[in-house]
């Protein structure tokens, strides 16, 4: 496979460089847990511009760098940028690369990571482009699968909120490199868009029953309660998507969440051996870990 | 008995056989708009034996470069090139796909970083074809423009 040298678009990358960065991160889940020391980014600073707001991205990539030596900058508040001074995203770009080894870019605009990536000498890693493309949270997805189930002859299904979640048509595009058999669960609003039914993978339409006995990883996403016409029909809705611990105990399925979740998976679910999203968070940092090391090395 | 309504030109390029009804749009393509000084002739919807209808476009004094002329494909794939010199056809060739276009499409997507006014950023289409059919996709956000002709800049 070719180096990577900015990580904009889970489409860039080839079955084989997927797999070279989830190997890759193998070697940093002892690092990622404060077990073992490598400080192989010393002396590197990241640059974390996040134009939007981000809890679990932000935070991960600043351990990830952090945990490897090296230091992170963040863009801090808008107000106290020059952004709110009309200064455009270019010549931000142009002017914190004079003082970064590598930049991670959150922003509304879709095409903005790109945008940055034909503009910057340093390293540009994706982590948001409006509704977009979130590559790292993709990998750091199948880096889950792979440690908690499997990613050869792999049965999963999504759940939830197919029609907007970004995390979802993302992870499909990529599973389809897999040749995973993907069954959808949704309500008729949200159902998954045509344009990502065009990707060449198996796909099952299933009610959530059928489903828990038939896949390996359940990967649930937020309904959210704007996408419907009135309160009632969400509850509805909501109510028969939600994953309870008698559902699925005793079950060989594990269950995914991108978060933040709010009401789709009950609390009791959490002490079963089959919940790995906080798992799958913590996913994060190996893999933005892998991802770093390979665009400053 | 059939007349041609444009009479011919000594010198520049002749763009026969466009997709009838798209003469305009070959004008904004190869960059002929209102103020511009070239002398040019146009006739839509003339009688074809091989298109039933069609338009041509006449501009004189002007030789408008490969490149410039290919794009005209985006919109009208029949299309044919003819350079004229002394009333004489001196070249002759049919319109072939780019591969890519900067700055003549714009990105259907108004989120889509190309449309944002205040950044350097100029829109880039890479053309594919799909099912028989001409598509430009965008470079930065991802959106297929299937109607290309309707997103001109």
């Amino acid at each position: 496979m070719s180096k990577i040298r900015h990580l904009i678009s889970i489409d860039d990358l080839s079955r084989q460089d997927i797999e070279y960065i989830l190997k890759k991160a193998d070697n940093f889940v002892e690092v990622a847990k404060g077990k073992k020391s490598l400080k192989i980014l010393s002396g590197k600073i990241l640059a974390n511009l996040f134009f939007e707001p981000s809890t679990r991205t932000r935070m991960s990539f600043e351990t990830a760098m952090k945990r490897l030596g090296g230091d992170v900058i963040n863009l801090g508040s808008l107000e106290a940028t020059s952004l709110a001074k009309g200064e455009s995203l270019a010549d931000t770009l142009r002017v914190v690369q004079q003082y970064a080894d590598c930049i991670v870019l959150r922003h509304q605009r879709e095409g903005s990571a790109r945008f940055a990536s034909q503009i910057c000498s340093v390293p540009v890693i994706n982590a948001g482009d409006g509704a977009g493309q979130h590559p790292t949270q993709t990998l750091l997805d199948l880096y889950t699968i792979r440690m908690e189930a499997k990613l050869k002859n792999l049965k999963i299904a999504m759940v939830g909120d197919l029609k907007y979640s970004r995390t979802v048509h993302s992870l499909i595009k990529a599973l389809a490199l897999f040749n995973a058999e993907i069954y959808l669960v949704s309500p008729e609003l949200l159902k998954l868009p045509e344009e990502i039914l065009e990707v060449d993978a198996r796909f099952i339409e299933s009610d959530l029953k059928t489903a828990i006995d038939e896949v390996d990883v359940l990967y649930v996403t937020r309904i959210q309660k704007e996408r419907f016409p009135d309160e009632e029909e969400y509850r509805k809705v909501a109510g028969s998507y939600k994953i309870t611990s008698d559902m699925i105990e005793g079950k060989d399925v594990v269950v995914m969440h991108p978060l933040p979740r709010v009401d789709e998976i009950a609390y009791d679910v959490d002490r079963l051996k089959n919940a790995v999203y906080f798992k799958q968070a913590f996913y994060g940092v190996p893999v933005r870990m892998a991802i770093l090391s390979e665009v400053m090395s | 008995m059939n007349v041609l309504t444009v009479s011919k030109i000594r010198e520049g390029t002749v763009i026969d056989h466009i997709t009838a009804g798209k003469a305009l749009e070959v004008l904004k393509i190869i960059g002929i708009k209102s103020g511009s000084k070239e002398r040019v002739s146009m006739a839509m919807n003339v009688e074809s034996r091989k298109m039933g209808k069609k338009d041509i476009v006449k501009v004189e004094g002007k030789f408008i470069g490969d490149e410039e002329l290919n794009r005209i494909s985006l919109i009208a794939p029949r299309a044919t090139i003819n350079i004229i010199k002394e009333f004489e056809i001196i070249r002759k060739f049919n319109v072939s796909l780019p591969r890519e276009v900067e700055g003549i499409i714009r990105c259907p997507n108004q989120n889509c970083m190309s449309n944002d006014e205040k950044e350097p950023v100029k829109s880039f289409f890479r053309i594919e074809e799909e099912d028989g059919r001409v598509i430009a996709r965008c470079e930065y956000c991802g959106k297929k423009v299937y109607d290309i002709g309707r997103f001109l800049v």
